[in-house]
């Protein structure tokens, strides 16, 4: 009995220490949580997550504050410059949805089922592991919003991870460069298939592709959609390093495309949807239309035009007389709505790799460039660049 | 910067008060979880060991050590998708270590503290890295030079925490 009280402390540790080791061997075994473990985990995180969203919501309020009524520096300038960069894009996407209309009238006459990203939830990121073993953030969206497990997360950028835990209000995302995750992977130009693990420091690594394969650095690494989350063709990132690694197979280094060090949002797939292509008969846009839309207008005609004469000379009000109008000389004068037309024809159903976007968000989710491997690329016809 | 020698008498005992025991751990448990997101150098740091060893050194009890050691380790381990018990069982150790030790020695001085939270940092690296490969499998690298640095980056900020700590700190 002395002896008891003389080395209680140490009976007592050793105690805590089996107690915990055989509950973490008994983990180890089982595959699932179990309902003690769930209850610890569902304790904690409902613990430490109320404080992550309130600071979460003072920063997004504070910032909003910040940028959208102090911070207006430069907006005018930045604004000029997007609506550049909107007309360069739209020319882009007019020959992009060409492309797309082509490849799914091959795909239709082949039969061909895609799969597709039909809803998404935009989640905001508030939190992480605190652990550098455990590479997983957590999302402010949870059971409640509808979220379920092995749901693939992306951001506009690529992939992120998949959903691990589905808590009441959050989740927890599993990252693709944690050394637990799997994802089916294919390299875009060589097609060759392996998956794409976490490694120990942080990185992520494509295994299982054979040694005697030539995996070119910068190529991209795609979904392959063999995982069964992740639909096929959502760019994950790119070779960075090839060299040759154990057992027959080469060690490949990837740079994941979303900066998984710097989350804020992310998308929820929580729909995917499998159709056969179909074509798309709406009519598609010209370049030349877009073009023609940004060439000086013709003035708007009057109201009174076809019951009176037009007048020879313009209003009092015009600074300086207008031009003839050049549209005509070119083609598509009716530009304005034909670029509607182009917007809306380039916009959900065409987007690349036949993973369009989403029914309820904008975001662009997959940015693989369209392949036209079958046919020849139709040129534009005219040149995109603005002058 | 001497770790004086004391006997059990001379040695001040502290406690903290409720809301200390539970808001103190629960702040950084939240704060190495939400904070590498946004400066990633925080990583580097681990709150919920120096909030450990700071309240075990001043406690000197190692029964309330070990259990508050445990504790914070398993609440960490919630949070991630790893089996429980990894840093609980890392976290157990060092509060017992730290606490026993805190009995020997006074440990209120700067340079003190430094020395035994690189010490103890040590002892919590070891403990997890062994079991982590070898009773959960997980594949982990050994690397010197980054736990020296963050044996030493974490001892300064133990130094300041423990300077906190004092403040709400109440003698028995």
């Amino acid at each position: 009995m002395d002896v008891l009280g003389r080395y209680r402390n140490l009976i007592v540790l050793v105690g805590v220490l089996f107690a915990q080791v055989l509950g973490l061997a008994v983990q180890v075994k089982r595959t699932s949580d179990s309902e003690s473990t769930r209850l610890i985990r569902v304790w904690a995180v409902g613990a430490v997550t109320p404080f992550e969203k309130v600071l979460l919501w003072g920063q997004i309020s504070s910032g909003n504050l910040w940028h959208n009524y102090f911070y207006l520096r430069g907006v005018r300038a930045e604004n000029r410059n997007l609506k550049a960069q909107i007309e360069q894009m739209r020319l882009e996407q007019v020959r992009m949805s060409q492309d797309a209309d082509q490849a799914r009238r091959l795909q239709a006459l082949l039969a061909f089922k895609e799969q597709f990203i039909s809803q998404t939830m935009a989640a905001q990121v508030i939190g992480g592991t605190g652990s550098e073993l455990s590479r997983s953030v957590y999302i402010d969206k949870g059971h409640n919003d509808g979220i379920k497990p092995d749901m693939a997360v992306i951001t506009a950028d690529g992939v992120v991870g998949k959903i691990l835990r589905v808590y009441r209000t959050t989740s927890l995302v599993l990252l693709i460069d944690d050394q637990t995750s799997g994802v089916g992977a294919i390299l875009d130009k060589t097609r060759l298939q392996g998956i794409l693990r976490g490694t120990p420091s942080g990185e992520v690594a494509l295994e299982k592709v054979m040694s005697d394969e030539t995996v070119p650095a910068g190529e991209l690494v795609l979904t392959s959609g063999g995982d069964g989350i992740f639909p096929k063709g959502l760019l994950v990132g790119r070779v960075t390093k090839v060299t040759p690694g154990a057992e027959l197979f080469l060690n490949i280094h990837v740079r994941p495309a979303a900066d998984l060090s710097k989350l804020e949002e992310v998308l929820v797939v929580t729909k995917i949807d499998e159709r056969q292509a179909e074509p798309d008969h709406t009519g598609a846009a010209r370049a030349v239309d877009i073009l023609a839309e940004r060439l000086p207008g013709v003035p708007s005609k009057p109201e009174n035009a076809e019951k009176g004469p037009a007048p020879a000379i313009a209003a009092p009000g015009d600074a300086k007389p207008k031009a003839a109008p050049p549209q005509a000389s070119i083609s598509g004068a009716h530009a304005p709505s034909n670029a509607a037309t182009a917007a809306s024809s380039a916009g959900v159903g065409s987007s690349p790799s036949g993973t369009p976007a989403t029914a309820t968000d904008s975001v662009k989710v997959s940015p693989k460039p369209v392949k036209t491997a079958v046919a020849p690329k139709p040129q534009p016809a005219v040149e995109d660049r603005p002058h | 910067m001497a770790i004086t020698y004391t006997s059990g008498e001379q040695v001040e005992v502290y406690r903290f008060s409720i809301p200390a025991t539970i808001l103190i751990p629960l702040i950084a448990v939240f704060l190495q979880a939400w904070a590498p997101l946004r400066f990633p150098f925080f990583s580097i740091f681990d709150l919920p060991l120096l909030v450990t060893i700071g309240f075990a050194t001043a406690r000197r009890s190692p029964l309330a050590g070990l259990f508050t050691g445990g504790l914070i380790g398993i609440l960490q381990d919630a949070l991630t998708h790893q089996p429980i018990g990894l840093y609980g069982i890392s976290k157990t150790v060092v509060g017992f270590g730290a606490s026993s030790l805190g009995i020997k020695l006074d440990v209120e001085n700067a340079g003190a503290r430094f020395l035994l939270t690189i010490f103890f940092y040590a002892v919590h690296e070891v403990v997890y890295f062994m079991i982590a490969r070898g009773l959960v499998g997980l594949h982990m690298e050994w690397s010197w030079p980054h736990e020296l640095l963050s044996g030493m980056a974490n001892a300064a900020l133990g130094v300041l925490i423990f300077m906190l700590l004092d403040r709400v700190k109440q003698r028995t």
